[in-house]
């Protein structure tokens, strides 16, 4: 059962400096500026794939829904890489990586070839983890069936 | 609205923390030892292994252990290859090493293991996240060397 939902509209990223995320999201990762609103009580910047509807809410961490200790919390968690991730596709995954790498982005694994393709990981300025992949064509059933020789992660 | 102050120290601190954890979860399987890590982190081999069980509640060493052994239940799970080659490419220089390391943080040993799991056909990185052995129990470790795992 749907319950009517129909996409996934916006997914909070938790940043510790809006100017600086929306330079790696646009510049590195090739995000699309959608809004940039100040709307007194908070900055409302988002970002997104051209040609998807989904956005990114580059929310700055220490918002007054959480007390001081809280945001401190966050912060820490954020920085400690114990947080969420994003899991992006490429079309061509190894020129996002080698793009990203001359660019000194922090690149946490190279490329690897998994049974339903190829991917590697990064991480975004301030701790968060990105991983950028490039399907392969395999139905479910024959990534199952690979998994019998997949060799690296 | 405004934009936030620089990374406290302590902030600054997790994110050093954070790439040499990283470049264990990379290099895994490399002998990997403390000057090298510490030097990533910007910090002295003496504060490192401190530092490290601050932030991630272990000491480097066994969260290495813990990552070798990950990558070796995800081999164990989806191929058939001789656990001594399964041992030798995570990193361990001893089949028995690895078999009493395996036992300790998984419970069961590496054949036990194989035996009971099938494949899991989901992005590696949430594999490696999600089936990261918890520890078992708290571990005293020698901080010398991180990486060795040898007799």
């Amino acid at each position: 059962m749907s319950n009517h939902i129909t996409s996934l509209h916006i997914r909070s990223v938790p940043v510790l400096d809006q100017d600086e995320a929306l330079d790696f999201y646009t510049t590195h990762l090739g995000f699309e500026a959608r809004d940039d609103i100040d709307l007194g009580f908070m900055r409302w910047l988002t970002v997104g794939v051209p040609g998807q509807d989904t956005s990114l809410l580059l929310e700055l961490v220490g918002g007054p829904q959480h007390d001081e200790s809280t945001a401190v919390q966050v912060r820490e968690l954020v920085t400690k890489g114990a947080l969420g991730g994003l899991f992006l596709h490429s079309s061509d995954v190894h020129a996002t990586y080698a793009a990203l790498r001359d660019a000194g982005v922090e690149i946490t694994q190279e490329p690897v070839e998994q049974p339903y393709g190829t991917d590697f990981g990064l991480r975004d300025p301030f701790g968060n983890h990105v991983r950028i992949s490039q399907p392969n064509a395999a139905p479910p059933q024959e990534v199952q069936d690979t998994y019998e020789g997949a060799t690296t992660a | 609205m405004g934009q936030p102050r620089e990374l406290s120290k302590r902030e600054d601190t997790h994110r050093r923390m954070l790439r040499a954890r990283d470049e264990m979860d990379r290099r895994y399987a490399e002998p990997l030892d403390v000057p090298t890590l510490a030097a990533i982190a910007h910090l002295s081999a003496s504060q490192f292994g401190r530092v490290f069980k601050d932030v991630y509640g272990e000491t480097p060493h066994r969260y290495l252990q813990r990552r070798r052994v990950e990558r070796a239940m995800t081999l164990l799970r989806q191929t058939d290859r001789p656990v001594t080659d399964i041992a030798w490419d995570v990193g361990f220089a001893s089949l028995g090493t690895f078999s009493r390391t395996f036992s300790n943080v998984v419970g069961l040993s590496p054949t036990e293991f194989r035996a009971r799991h099938a494949p899991i056909a989901v992005p590696s990185c949430f594999i490696a996240a999600w089936t990261r052995p918890r520890e078992p129990h708290t571990t005293v470790v020698s901080e010398k060397h991180v990486g060795t795992d040898a007799d």
